[in-house]
């Protein structure tokens, strides 16, 4: 009885390596509040739903030309798919036809990245949710924790992507705006840092209150988004998600992931007791392993 | 099937190790028996389902659409499979840490099974993977995922068959006749199951937690956040169900393998797990009723899904979990397995209602499995009883160690 040698080094080698993965994986993504993220203000009552915004993304992200045809008529939900990272869908509402852009939110702690085992789904400090070829493996646990539902998979391709806008990332990082930003005609897009952006909205929505709702989806929505929406009637109207938490979406899986350190630590070590606490059970020789 | 004679020595004793293994890949058994008439174009079929996947990519065999990108490989092959393979860190756990000499003869059979369930579940994951030459990355790479919940599954999903190939070592050791190498490797087997079942408590409860951000996505009478526990809990009579079903099914099959006395005892075995899974049905029962009411669902009650929430938690809870408490007192042995049948039959429901049936179970459009996706899987179940089977018939397995073995097995 007792712990002998062998027991006491196999402790401390299960301990230390309980010790070792446990610290890795306490990381959560960073506080979005904390940094100063870019994002995009989509204003509703200024949109026109002219698709200009459609046409300069497939050709900013060589994507196939939109078809002409395909425009945004009230009742039918136009969808992103693998082939478009953004679109304008017409909903009939309490004041009129109103058109909103759908495309990623850019999550200030994106549910997408959190789920990534591999950070090919990566939350990029200038703000951008960018997703990274080379080192996907093609899960679609993203897609499965998007609340949102955004990424798209490339189901009839032999080497898949996952398609989702990432606010033109490469343009960003030159000084540029993003495609769709830079050719609306209407403004009703705007760049700018987050906080600057809330508080454009919220002026527009104080110099204007009877044109606005008064709100800002995206704000708290999921833990706030990157991508903030204006809006003449309720968001719900605009076929906005409206009954999304408040909190972020990796905030779920935190108490879990938190428990996993302690159940390596302590599992071990009680498991290692009870055995030692029970092997005169069994009438065995001074060589107990040899079971 | 029963009283084959076998080509080789059972285990090896004294040949050179080559030509052993050579003989042994001979086939030792009938070849028309009725699960290979039945597998063997089911495996075919599989074989070139699985080769136009890799061509055409997954959307070319599968139903998965934008919105549910996880369907029955997910949901069946790997989140019930591995609740199925739970037996072995139940059974490693009865048997090394509690010293329960009783479950002994069943330890080698139940480990081996659960060790080639994760090997073909990782495998059958690999053909969900739209890049699966990246698999590598959150294991070599430098791009580890550590805040994703999957990142902590794949890295235990590979840790635990490493345990679990430990914890069956001395078995091929056994085999081939390498003594040395059997000592060494029985040596390591305690060490091995503390990890093993360290891991398995992560990574059945991690199975459930990788849904825990799926929160508006999932119908709520399945969706909590005790998802984990939940299934952390139901992974062992999960587990210990399928070990009564396999243990009843290769009594049968493998008769000629198993001793008088291991043969007089699994009755008895088959009754003390049966009462094992009634208490953990017990407490899983009551895990859900407080579940139940912590999230007042009273109001789903009366619906279609509802219903469907009933007929789970009374019929292949309720009933399976009275069903072993009944046949453990009355000592009735077909009842036992009858239960076990009923139990994983519940947990197959309660998993894929999780996963797969109330997944956005609000959307105008249900993903339904094609028959390409259903051949799939057959086709990773039969590979693997295949492979179950060519193992049990040579190496010491259901039967005892050859005689050099120190102790009796």
């Amino acid at each position: 009885m007792g712990i002998n040698r062998r027991n006491f080094f196999r402790a401390m080698g299960i301990t230390g390596l309980a010790l070792g993965t446990g610290k890795e994986l306490n990381a959560v993504p960073d506080r979005g509040d904390e940094t100063e993220f870019y994002g995009i203000l989509y204003d509703a009552t200024r949109c026109v739903g002219c698709q200009s915004c459609e046409v300069a993304c497939a050709l900013a992200n060589e994507l196939p030309e939109p078809d002409p045809e395909d425009y945004p008529v009230a009742g039918t939900i136009r969808k992103t798919n693998e082939n478009r990272r953004s679109v304008i869908n017409a909903h009939e509402t309490t004041r009129g036809e109103v058109y909103v852009k759908n495309q990623c939110m850019h999550c200030n702690q994106p549910a997408c990245a959190a789920a990534c085992l591999t950070k090919a789904m990566y939350k990029t400090k200038e703000g951008p949710v960018i997703w990274r070829d080379e080192k996907c493996m093609g899960c679609r646990y993203c897609m499965v924790s998007c609340p949102f539902d955004v990424p798209k998979f490339e189901y009839h391709s032999a080497n898949p992507d996952i398609v989702k806008c990432d606010m033109c990332f490469d343009r960003v990082k030159e000084g540029e705006l993003p495609a769709c930003v830079a050719d609306c005609p209407a403004e009703a897009l705007v760049f700018g840092t987050r906080r600057e952006l809330i508080k454009e909205a919220r002026r527009r929505i104080n110099e204007n209150p009877e044109l606005y709702y008064d709100g800002i989806y995206g704000e708290d929505e999921a833990g706030g988004t990157g991508y903030l929406y204006l809006s003449p009637v309720h968001f719900e109207e605009l076929g906005l998600n409206t009954k999304l938490q408040k909190k972020s979406y990796p905030e779920l899986a935190k108490g879990f992931l938190y428990a996993v350190p302690s159940i390596f630590i302590m599992w071990p070590a009680i498991l290692l007791g009870i055995h030692n606490a029970t092997k005169n059970n069994s009438k065995t020789s001074e060589d107990h392993d040899e079971l | 099937m029963m009283n084959y004679k076998p080509l080789v020595p059972k285990d090896n004793d004294g040949m050179p190790v080559g030509k052993f293994l050579l003989a042994s890949l001979r086939p030792h058994g009938k070849i028309f028996t009725p699960f290979n008439i039945i597998s063997v174009p089911i495996i075919m079929a599989g074989i070139v389902l699985i080769v136009i996947r890799f061509v055409y990519g997954i959307g070319s065999i599968t139903n998965l659409t934008q919105e549910v990108p996880w369907g029955l490989w997910i949901g069946f092959d790997v989140v019930t499979g591995v609740a199925f393979a739970g037996g072995a860190y139940v059974v490693t756990f009865m048997v090394y840490i509690l010293n329960m000499e009783k479950y002994k003869p069943i330890v080698r059979v139940t480990v081996l099974n659960g060790f080639l369930a994760y090997v073909f579940y990782a495998g059958a994951l690999l053909l969900d993977l739209g890049k699966p030459w990246n698999v590598v990355n959150p294991i070599i790479g430098n791009s580890f995922g550590v805040s994703s919940v999957l990142f902590l599954v794949a890295w235990h999903f590979l840790l635990y068959m490493i345990a679990q190939l430990i914890e069956f070592s001395p078995a091929i050791a056994e085999w081939i006749g390498a003594k040395r190498a059997r000592k060494i490797l029985s040596g390591m087997t305690v060490g091995a199951v503390i990890f093993g079942i360290t891991l398995s408590t992560l990574h059945q409860s991690g199975l459930g937690a990788l849904y825990l951000m799926a929160k508006e996505k999932i119908h709520p009478l399945w969706y909590s956040e005790f998802i984990p526990i939940l299934f952390f809990v139901s992974s062992i009579f999960a587990g210990l169900s399928m070990v009564i079903f396999e243990g009843s099914v290769s009594n049968r099959v493998f008769a000629g393998q198993i001793s008088e006395k291991d043969h007089m005892g699994h009755d008895g075995i088959l009754h003390g797990l049966s009462k094992i899974c009634a208490f953990a049905m017990l407490v899983y029962f009551f895990l859900q009723i407080v579940v139940f009411v912590h999230g007042k669902h009273w109001q789903y009650l009366d619906s279609r899904m509802g219903a469907w929430y009933l007929t789970e938690m009374i019929g292949f809870v309720i009933v399976p979990m009275l069903m072993y408490f009944f046949s453990y007192r009355t000592r009735n042995i077909n009842l036992v397995k009858i239960s076990s049948l009923v139990t994983m039959v519940g947990i197959i429901i309660n998993r894929l209602n999780v996963t797969v049936i109330g997944f956005k179970w609000d959307a105008p459009v249900h993903y339904v499995p094609s028959w390409m996706e259903i051949v799939v899987t057959l086709t990773v179940l039969s590979i693997e009883i295949w492979i179950f089977r060519w193992i049990v018939r040579r190496m010491p397995v259901l039967r005892g160690s050859p005689a050099w073995v120190p102790d009796d097995h």
